[in-house]
């Protein structure tokens, strides 16, 4: 069993596999199931994540009326022709921001690796595949090996907004789907190590301050951003570009800094963007407070 | 470590907003009724930490109630269970607390019916996992991701070989087990998790030892 990032890659270029085998390798050792049963339980996944992003795109609405609907904008904004980015990355943000609105609206999702960060690893796949044109195995070996980086972070970092930031749940989502856009453009496990390391570099020390604790604002606009850094630094990866700072060190500090980031930053509704006049005068509303409760 | 399958990074398929406060409580709510071993009448559920700030935002408080009427993190239900609960004739109360946890995603749930009551805390530690932590006072350990077996009983020796006899008789592995008690010679729990979903009729035989005051089992 892989501990840390660097076990990871060594297991899959010593036997010259991808990431995504040795996970399947690992989840048949683990739970006893055969490959076939693993790679079904994902394609169940990979469903929910495909008819989640349709449903966002047809535009949706939060009961709150705080999000929903970003995900048409940039769509039409795209088909105008008129953008400065970049096509491909764009709708990685759209797909992204269209998993979160659904989410935001109580809809049906998958978790990767949370709930609040679902939108990063479905909105980076469904954009690159325009390109690379993947088989539905091929899609399905993004989903591993996203979940083989997350796997490490979980174990060795966190996950949870509540226990480490923003960083955690948007941060672990963009390195994991970084790590993922590479392997399926052909690049080498190290390559997928050096990109989540980049992409985690640049998610360090995000906090977790919800509006009114609701999984909205700002959570929407960080998946968009958090799909965006993955889609650059798997580039960055890929073009040969290396972390300074080894991928395990970097989730080594992504750790300590959520340790060391106060309660009020960590999911509590205390600070941040979430106490600020605006992010409390939303609060009051949505629930029909007086402002001088809090 | 504590995530040991590929599914708890890419999953769990579930209704939003959040894996720890939405699907992670109702998970906590569905292995309470598990262990309870039936719907119950009433219950009480304390939110402490981050939970107690922003259960009304993440639908923690629906998602709890679900899980104790025992829907699943992506039943659609979810969204009226204080409804249902209510047609159900189930009494359900919320508490927010001040008392800092260990855990920052800690829920304490007092439930029961006319013929039982039972108390336990539960944390949710990101991407809808979670760990029961206490059961009726007693400090335990559980992932909820593997059948277990609760068995309370007298502190006394010879209790654990009689027990695991009746596991090995049938062939079931134990895959973890942890004991623990209140004090010398009193009540005590043991927490068994198996690789397989148990039949009523090993509980039965453990429930006929000696010195066995309750059984429960939690499936997987």
């Amino acid at each position: 069993m892989f501990r840390n990032v660097a076990e990871l890659v060594e297991l899959a270029e010593s036997k010259n596999v991808k990431i995504s085998q040795i996970m399947i390798e690992q989840e048949m050792e683990v739970t006893g199931k055969t490959r076939e049963e693993i790679l079904g339980k994902m394609e169940i996944n990979l469903d929910v994540m495909e008819k989640a992003v349709k449903r966002g795109l047809k535009g949706v609405k939060s009961h709150s009326g705080l999000t929903g609907g970003d995900a048409v904008l940039l769509q039409e904004y795209i088909r105008k022709g008129n953008y400065l980015s970049g096509e491909m990355l764009l709708d990685a943000v759209s797909k992204a921001v269209a998993t979160n609105e659904v989410n935001a609206a109580m809809g049906t999702i998958c978790a990767t690796p949370t709930a609040g960060s679902a939108g990063v690893v479905p909105g980076t796949l469904f954009a690159v595949e325009r390109k690379l044109n993947p088989t539905r195995d091929q899609k399905l070996e993004f989903l591993f090996t996203a979940g083989a980086f997350g796997f490490v972070l979980a174990n060795n970092a966190s996950i949870s907004g509540a226990a480490g930031g923003c960083q955690a749940e948007v941060g672990s989502a963009a390195g994991m789907a970084a790590a993922a856009i590479v392997e399926m453009a052909g690049g080498t496990p190290s390559q997928s190590a050096e990109a989540m390391a980049i992409t985690l570099k640049n998610m360090l020390g995000l906090v977790c301050d919800p509006v009114a604790g609701l999984v909205e604002v700002p959570c929407v606009k960080r998946n968009a951003m958090g799909a965006a850094n993955a889609m650059v630094a798997a580039d960055m990866a890929l073009a040969g570009i290396t972390s300074r700072i080894p991928c395990d060190e970097v989730i080594g500090a992504m750790f300590k800094i959520g340790q060391s980031m106060p309660s009020a930053l960590r999911e509590t509704a205390q600070g941040g963007l979430a106490a600020t006049p605006t992010g409390r005068e939303l609060e009051a509303k949505i629930y029909g407070l007086p402002l001088t409760k809090k | 470590m504590k995530y040991k399958s590929v599914f708890d990074i890419i999953g769990p398929v579930m209704i939003g907003p959040s894996s720890s406060h939405t699907a992670g409580a109702a998970r906590i709510g569905r292995v309470a009724r598990d262990l309870f071993g039936r719907e119950p009448k009433w219950a009480a559920i304390s939110f402490y930490g981050s939970f107690a700030k922003t259960y009304k935002g993440h639908g923690t408080d629906v998602a709890i109630v679900g899980g104790l009427l025992d829907f699943d993190t992506f039943d659609d239900r979810i969204k009226d269970s204080l409804k249902i609960a209510k047609q159900r004739k189930m009494k359900i109360k919320f508490n927010e607390e001040d008392a800092i946890t260990d855990h920052p995603n800690t829920v304490r749930i007092a439930m029961g019916d006319e013929k039982d009551e039972m108390e336990l805390a539960g944390i949710s530690i990101g991407g809808g996992k979670i760990e029961i932590i206490e059961l009726n006072g007693f400090v335990l350990r559980l992932s909820g991701h593997h059948p277990a077996i609760l068995v309370v009983h007298n502190d006394r020796s010879g209790v654990i070989a009689n027990v695991s006899n009746v596991l090995a008789r049938h062939q079931i592995n134990i895959g973890q087990m942890d004991v623990s008690r209140k004090e010398k010679g009193k009540l005590a729990l043991m927490t068994i998790e198996v690789d397989q979903n148990l039949e009523q009729a090993v509980l039965d035989e453990i429930s006929a030892l000696p010195n066995i005051v309750q059984v429960s089992r939690i499936a997987d």
